[in-house]
């Protein structure tokens, strides 16, 4: 460490000493007052509901009388004599595991082709991100039921390359793969995620890359990927987790239906809660998404430490 | 693919413009088809032979008592709650979070992180029940409430990213000059951050529109529907009337799409640069 360093850290301390004198030590009830509409709105909405919810899971509870204590009963139930729980696990787990890498290879490869300056390049942002703006909307949710009818508009397309479809929403083999397109159509803000980490590669890499003689290829593989990797990470992990909880085109679209081939997680969930009152098992089935979700998510930042690339160097970091 | 990216940029336009148009494909059949029958709904051409403006006029009036124009009033009346609890208090919880020194911070802005994790389907039962027992079914209170408890945690952690950009001279100078961290809130943080509060009014109106679940859980009666809970009831009938059908969803899509047009800049460029910092 040379001299000038050593000075540059005094300086530093000494600033740093006299900032925290300027902070003071009433900073404690001003911090408390600021976040207090966060912290109330967690106590009174997430705090309670979820120790309420892990109580309710080990209840018989309709509503209209008090909750009865049942013990295990809930969860017993729900891992030996409820086939409605596995198949719907079943589903959602084929959802998630199509439709996550699906949508993320997808919106990558838009990101990319989106990322470079090519006049009015605005406008194609726009209209491709456009869909993504209205796409978990009910309007969407009916176009689609219309758009894959057995009469419907994809069908003519397909007859026009000689291909006879089906009804894509009502034959139980087509209905969730419908699903995982409608999902995929809306790829729009993991893309836009993915646009921002891309901007935020240095120019440098590319171009002495490029000195070096590599080809878009392994430019892509060598400098792209690993330098994307955190990103990828924060989108694949709330991927994982949203699609858990799809919710709201299965409820529209084809309403678990046909023979449960798109009953979702949360649209099992949902029936018990509030189409049957029952909601001690619910919330029991609400746990047992909690621990799944949780469990994914570890294995995930478990997994991380062997693909996802951080920067240690930073010269980006402030 | 990667390849072909990299060649002149005639081939580069000619790609953008053929996917631009594969993705919008479904909105331009869209128009078409809410001016259909439903008999030529199927039929391969995007526009109809003879325009029916019914679709639209008939659809408009939901029923004897109803237009759509009281669920579009009922929808923005609860937007303009909700955008402004989520604009507000998420400004207030952000400040504190980026800039004061309190016991437990760190523990607190941790959890906060998590909770963007946990699956609403865990709170969703008890606070269903919650609002029940406080007789507030029916009534838009737990679509708004939960707005003016920092907006979610989503838009806090974008403006705390935000808040830790500006320079911390700002506050110090001005802390010398003797303003409590009120008046520093107030005019200094919050002037330097409207930028991104447009990002959080655009998101909060855009995903509460289409809030689904939260809007058919607590609202029943038809006088306080919105939109969305309209346009259900119109794909929950026996026979599917779908020109009225896809004429109001249309309809319902539009003031997403001008906001959208009217602030696109925050879009891309907006959650690009607060979103990932740092």
């Amino acid at each position: 460490m040379n001299a000038e360093a050593v000075v540059n850290k005094r300086t530093d301390a000494k600033l740093r000493l006299t900032k925290k004198k300027l902070k003071g030590s009433n900073d404690n009830l001003a911090g408390y007052i600021f976040i207090s509409p966060w912290l109330i709105g967690f106590l009174l909405l997430t705090v309670w509901p979820i120790i309420q919810s892990f109580y309710l899971s080990f209840t018989e509870y309709s509503l209209l009388e008090a909750p009865t204590w049942t013990g295990m009963d809930n969860y017993k139930n729900i891992f030996t004599n409820d086939t409605d729980f596995t198949t719907s696990l079943k589903v959602t787990f084929i959802f998630v595991l199509f439709s996550v890498p699906l949508k993320l290879f997808f919106s990558l490869m838009v990101a990319i082709m989106l990322n470079k300056n090519v006049k009015g390049m605005n406008l194609y942002r726009t209209a491709i991100y456009f869909p993504s703006l209205i796409g978990g909307s009910i309007a969407v949710s009916a176009l689609w039921r219309n758009m894959f009818n057995l009469n419907g508009y994809f069908n003519h397309v397909l007859a026009w390359f000689g291909i006879e479809g089906v009804g894509w929403i009502t034959n139980p083999h087509t209905s969730l793969g419908t699903l995982i397109l409608l999902n995929t159509w809306q790829f729009g803000s993991t893309m836009v995620i993915f646009l921002a980490g891309l901007k935020q590669i240095p120019n440098e890499l590319y171009e002495s890359a490029s000195v070096d003689g590599a080809t878009g290829i392994r430019k892509f593989f060598h400098i792209t990927l690993p330098m994307l990797s955190p990103v990828m990470f924060f989108n694949l992990v709330l991927g994982i987790i949203g699609s858990f909880q799809m919710f709201t085109s299965a409820f529209i679209i084809t309403q678990g239906g046909p023979i449960n081939s798109t009953y979702m997680y949360a649209l099992f969930l949902y029936d018990k809660a509030f189409k049957h009152y029952q909601m001690g098992y619910a919330s029991a089935l609400a746990w047992i998404l909690l621990v799944i979700v949780a469990l994914m998510t570890v294995i995930n930042f478990m997994v991380s430490r062997y693909w996802v690339f951080y920067e240690t160097d930073g010269g980006k970091h402030k | 693919m990667i390849k072909s990216l990299n060649r002149s940029p005639v081939t580069r336009h000619l790609l953008l413009i053929v996917f631009s148009l594969l993705m919008l494909y479904p909105v331009i059949w869209w128009i078409g088809a809410s001016l259909k029958t439903t008999a030529e709904m199927s039929s391969p051409s995007i526009w109809p032979s003879k325009p029916i403006w019914e679709n639209y006029t008939k659809g408009w009036q939901f029923s004897p008592e109803f237009t759509f124009g009281r669920f579009f009033g009922n929808t923005l009346m609860m937007e303009f709650w909700n955008v402004l609890g989520g604009v507000l208090t998420s400004a207030i919880v952000a400040y504190g979070f980026a800039r004061l020194n309190f016991k437990f911070r760190g523990v607190f802005f941790s959890i906060l992180l998590l909770t963007m994790m946990l699956p609403g389907q865990v709170t969703i039962v008890p606070q269903y029940i919650l609002y029940n027992k406080l007789h507030l079914m029916d009534s838009y209170i737990p679509l708004i409430l939960p707005h003016f408890f920092g907006g979610g945690a989503f838009f806090i952690f974008l403006l705390v990213q935000f808040i830790r950009g500006i320079p911390r001279e700002l506050d110090e100078a001005a802390k010398i000059d003797g303003a409590s961290v009120y008046s520093i809130f107030y005019r200094i943080v919050l002037p330097l951050i409207k930028p991104s509060l447009v990002t959080v009014a655009i998101f909060t109106f855009l995903w509460s529109w289409d809030d689904f679940f939260a809007q058919v859980l607590y609202l029943n009666s038809v006088s306080k529907f919105t939109v969305s809970l309209a346009l259900r009831m119109y794909v929950d009938q026996f026979e599917i009337q779908w020109g009225r059908l896809l004429a109001m969803s249309l309809l319902s899509v539009v003031p997403s799409t001008i906001l959208f047009f009217i602030a696109q800049k925050h879009f891309v460029e907006g959650i690009a640069t607060t979103g990932l910092k740092g």
